[in-house]
């Protein structure tokens, strides 16, 4: 039982994480048709920003994590938003080149961390807090899993909000599902494309932060390994569709826990299969538009 | 007599490759309906989009003496031109209250025209549009054109796959909105047309083959058959065939 | 008209001019030509004909991704999967069993068919994004099963290649040129049948099912059937150029399971121009020897003396080659086929008139 309890939460907090990611590469995609390959690099970069602060703040502080997470939020976005301005909005209405160029820029991206912070891992530190344990139910908990879960919940309850109660949002709930009549209504949709990228940047930057914390290291290709599990999960949940993603994140995460522990670590050949399993019975994913 | 709000020349357009326009050229005065009539298949409502520049398209589009053929689509709507596209298109996953509220573009929309004319869309406000029938939701697309102070109207066929009643309710409410904006209405409905238009324009193969006063072509029962394979009293019930 | 407007306009110039290039690299191991910068020595030394060698191994494996997602619009992420089958597969066949060079190759080239057929029927039951998506996942599903299972794999360190079984003539440094010869006619083999492809009723289909599937659907041909057999050509033209690939390197490394090299192999085919079969020959020469010496030039005096906001980013050859394809993408979108006929046509009108046989239509 405290078993179960633990691979539950853990998969949660896993779950947390692909959210973050995979929240912004859906709604992008819903809109835009654009399947982004440059998102785990907003990740990255978010992980590193965070990371450099608190190497300036000294490293175990709560006011240094939550400094980290916002300045990490911040560089995600303005990536996220330097990238639609000058790489995406020039290829208005070219499709394959828009992705093409998402592919180039990961490409490019990556070695230029590489260039600057090396190859290899750097440590992270956080407040004492999230190295403990707690117990539940008999099961001991890893305390961080917890700050990646609550962080994840405000983030999903945020997006809720402002697609349900704002204008942007509510443009945005339009274009996903119909793109070309929300400019016949005589909107601009372009200004919602670099604002949807700035939103899924804040999130994978936020995202990357945190992560850096549960693998306990910041690299150049920490994006990377993140973004196809974040791809995995938007197809599942949908693409297009934000309760589809949070839904996909917490299955495919708890399932991949399971797996691991149960089934000798095939944790990761199980999440393909269900991805495979779930594509053929849904070609559009759980909640998705049609892809 | 003042020159037409809108001025096509020579349109040609095509959608994934396929000329879909060929050469259609016609104009629609500053009052009244002009109904733009066809075959189904013939460009009718490639027209409608090429001039909204939804589609690729080439030619002259002038609309209040302005070129707007190299414009892109939300400027163009925004110079003041309501659209009503085939089949509905309202945003399903969204309400009646949202849908209506994206469209509003006027810093003082006309809502209480609409709630005058769409009294069920206010009752209804909190429902999702996905879940209206065809003419309720028919409703929420004319009402998202009347909501802003427009210059002219792009209505598609609105009375497609309706009943008889509804049909009416909606002919009633183009007749009023054309009392202060000019229309170009694509409508197979023939009674409809009868009822609305003082002008027609026939399109046949991607041309333009005919154009002039609406009763002219109308009481023709000969052009009629040639132009639209149907007879000129015929035409209210083919197009109804498939009715809600 | 004069001989060299006439050469300009007919189809058959790119056959003969093609033609000639291979005579030309036939020769080259017994040439001593150097192009410094480019080649890393005289194109006798092994070194330089291992380059090369794989220069042209990259070149038929873009072609065999061609025939996939420039011929049959197929976007497939999962390309390095059926490449990595045959290096990994003939690796692991030398290594477990007792077969020789051939009857291994054999059965591998079987397995590939049968896996290639049966992950292509899978995946195709879905289009698009989905499709990507799905290739993608068996792609990865593979990469793990690789890094998994090290004591038959090697994992992390890649497969080493068992000799025993394998001819003297193609083992060994002095014996590179052997396989620089190989890999031409290699080449010059998967050119051949991807032009076959492209030209066959098959091929034609496969194009008109790109285009608008369902006008396919409506003459009675079912666009599956053709799909499903441009991707297993392809997949198992991959997998062929990866057991030479295997035999060239005495090796394989997990680095060709990735989704990651798929991704390469794409940029080499957009920068070769889709659609377009020299293009990728040429897109894949360039990107090999670029991906060779950009480590080189890195290291180089040159950038090292720069102040630190260029030298960074220019040492890494990944970022220059990734700028590039940005640049590539947002500028030339037909890539090099596209700067070359352009070329062409302005200096004969006449080029503009007659079709482009290996030219497809985006």
């Amino acid at each position: 039982m405290s078993t179960i309890v633990l691979l539950l939460v853990t998969g949660l907090g896993l779950g947390a994480l692909y959210f973050l990611v995979a929240s912004g590469l859906s709604l992008i995609y819903g809109l835009m048709d654009v399947l982004n390959f440059a998102h785990g690099s907003f990740l990255t970069i978010g992980a590193f920003a965070g990371y450099e602060l608190s190497r300036l703040l000294g490293g175990d502080s709560w006011w240094t994590l939550i400094a980290s997470m916002i300045l990490g939020a911040l560089v995600g976005a303005l990536a996220a938003t330097a990238t639609e301005l000058l790489l995406i909005r020039p290829l208005y209405k070219r499709l394959i080149e828009q992705v093409l160029v998402t592919v180039g820029l990961a490409l490019a991206s990556v070695a230029l961390f590489e260039g600057i912070w090396g190859t290899d891992a750097l440590f992270t530190q956080g407040p004492a807090f999230l190295s403990g344990t707690t117990e539940i139910l008999g099961a001991r908990i890893p305390n961080d899993r917890f700050l990646y879960i609550i962080v994840a919940a405000l983030v999903l309850i945020g997006l809720i909000a402002f697609l349900k109660f704002t204008r942007y949002g509510l443009i945005i709930r339009a274009g996903v599902e119909n793109r070309s009549m929300v400019t016949a209504l005589g909107i601009d949709v372009r200004k919602a494309f670099t604002l949807v990228f700035a939103i899924g940047g804040a999130a994978a930057g936020l995202g990357g932060v945190l992560a850096s914390h549960y693998f306990g290291y910041v690299s150049p290709q920490l994006g990377g390994t993140l973004l196809i599990f974040a791809f995995i999960v938007t197809v599942i949940g949908g693409l297009g569709s934000l309760a589809g993603a949070a839904i996909a994140s917490v299955v495919v995460a708890v399932f991949q826990q399971f797996a691991n522990f149960y089934l000798g670590g095939t944790g990761d050949l199980v999440v393909v299969l269900l991805l495979a399993g779930v594509l053929l019975v849904r070609p559009s994913g759980l909640l998705g538009k049609k892809a | 007599m003042k020159p037409p709000i809108l001025r096509v020349d020579h349109l040609r357009a095509t959608v994934a490759g396929q000329q879909v326009v060929e050469d259609v050229s016609l104009e629609v005065g500053t009052t009244g309906v002009t109904a733009l009539l066809g075959r189904n298949g013939v460009g009718k409502t490639s027209t409608i989009k090429a001039i909204l520049g939804l589609i690729e398209r080439n030619g002259l589009i002038e609309f209040d003496g302005e070129r707007i053929d190299r414009e892109q689509t939300h400027r163009i709507v925004r110079r003041g031109i309501g659209y009503v596209p085939e089949d509905r298109e309202v945003f399903s996953k969204l309400t009646v209250a949202e849908n209506l509220r994206l469209a509003e573009r006027d810093l003082t929309p006309n809502r209480a025209l609409v709630e005058e004319i769409f009294p069920d869309l206010t009752a209804r406000g909190q429902q999702a549009a996905g879940t209206l029938s065809g003419g309720q939701q028919q409703m929420v697309s004319l009402a998202r054109a009347l909501l802003n102070t427009n210059r002219l109207l792009l209505v598609d066929e609105p009375t497609k796959g309706l009943a008889p009643k509804i049909v009416a309710e909606v002919s009633d409410a183009l007749a009023r909105a054309a009392t202060t904006v000019p229309i170009l209405l694509v409508e197979q409905n023939l009674q409809v047309v009868r009822q609305l238009a003082e002008t027609v324009v026939v399109v046949e193969g991607g041309r333009t083959v005919y154009s002039g006063a609406a009763h002219e072509l109308l009481d023709n029962d000969e052009l009629v058959m040639r132009f639209l394979g149907v007879h000129a009293a015929d035409g209210a019930e083919q197009h109804q065939e498939g009715a809600q | 008209m004069k001989l060299i407007d006439k050469a300009k306009a007919s189809s058959a110039t790119p056959w003969v001019v093609g033609g000639a290039l291979v005579a030309l690299f036939a020769v080259l191991p017994f040439l001593n030509i150097m192009i410094p910068g480019v080649l890393p020595g005289p194109t006798y030394t092994p070194g330089t004909l291992q380059v090369l060698a794989l220069c042209m191994l990259y070149s038929s494996l873009a072609l065999s991704y061609h025939v996939i997602f420039s011929t049959a619009g197929l976007l497939s992420f999962g390309h390095a999967l059926y490449f990595a089958v045959g290096a990994y597969g003939l690796g692991i066949v030398l290594q477990e069993t007792e077969f020789e060079l051939l009857p291994a190759i054999g059965l591998t080239i079987a397995a590939a068919i049968i896996i290639a057929g049966l992950i292509g029927a899978v995946s195709l039951r879905v289009t698009g994004i989905s499709f990507a998506m799905v290739t993608l996942a068996f792609a990865q599903a593979g990469s793990v099963l690789v890094s998994r299972n090290s004591h038959i794999t090697g994992g992390e360190e890649g497969l080493r290649l068992s000799i025993e079984h394998v001819p003297s003539f193609l083992i060994g440094v002095m014996n590179t040129r052997n396989l620089y010869w190989i890999a031409l006619l290699l080449l010059i083999i998967v050119f051949l049948i991807v032009t076959w492809f492209e030209r066959s009723r098959a091929g034609h289909v496969v194009v008109a099912t790109r285009e608008n599937e369902l006008r396919v659907r409506v003459i009675g041909i079912r666009p599956f059937v053709v799909k499903h057999l441009a991707f297993v050509i392809g997949a198992t033209l991959a997998a062929v150029v990866g057991m030479l690939y295997l035999l060239l390197q005495s090796g394989a490394a997990p680095r060709i399971t990735t989704p990651d090299f798929t991704l390469t192999i794409l940029v080499i085919v957009v920068l070769g121009g889709v659609g377009s079969r020299w293009g990728v020959v040429v897109g894949a020469i360039i990107y090999t020897i670029l991906d060779q010496r950009l480590t080189t030039l890195s290291g180089s005096e040159i950038i090292q003396d720069l102040p630190a906001i260029l030298r960074i980013p220019l040492s890494e050859p990944l970022f220059i080659l990734g700028t590039l394809f940005i640049l590539v993408v947002i500028f030339l979108p037909g890539g090099l086929a596209g700067v070359a006929r352009r070329a062409t046509v302005r200096s004969n009108p006449l080029r503009e008139v007659e079709a482009q046989p290996d030219e497809v239509k985006q």
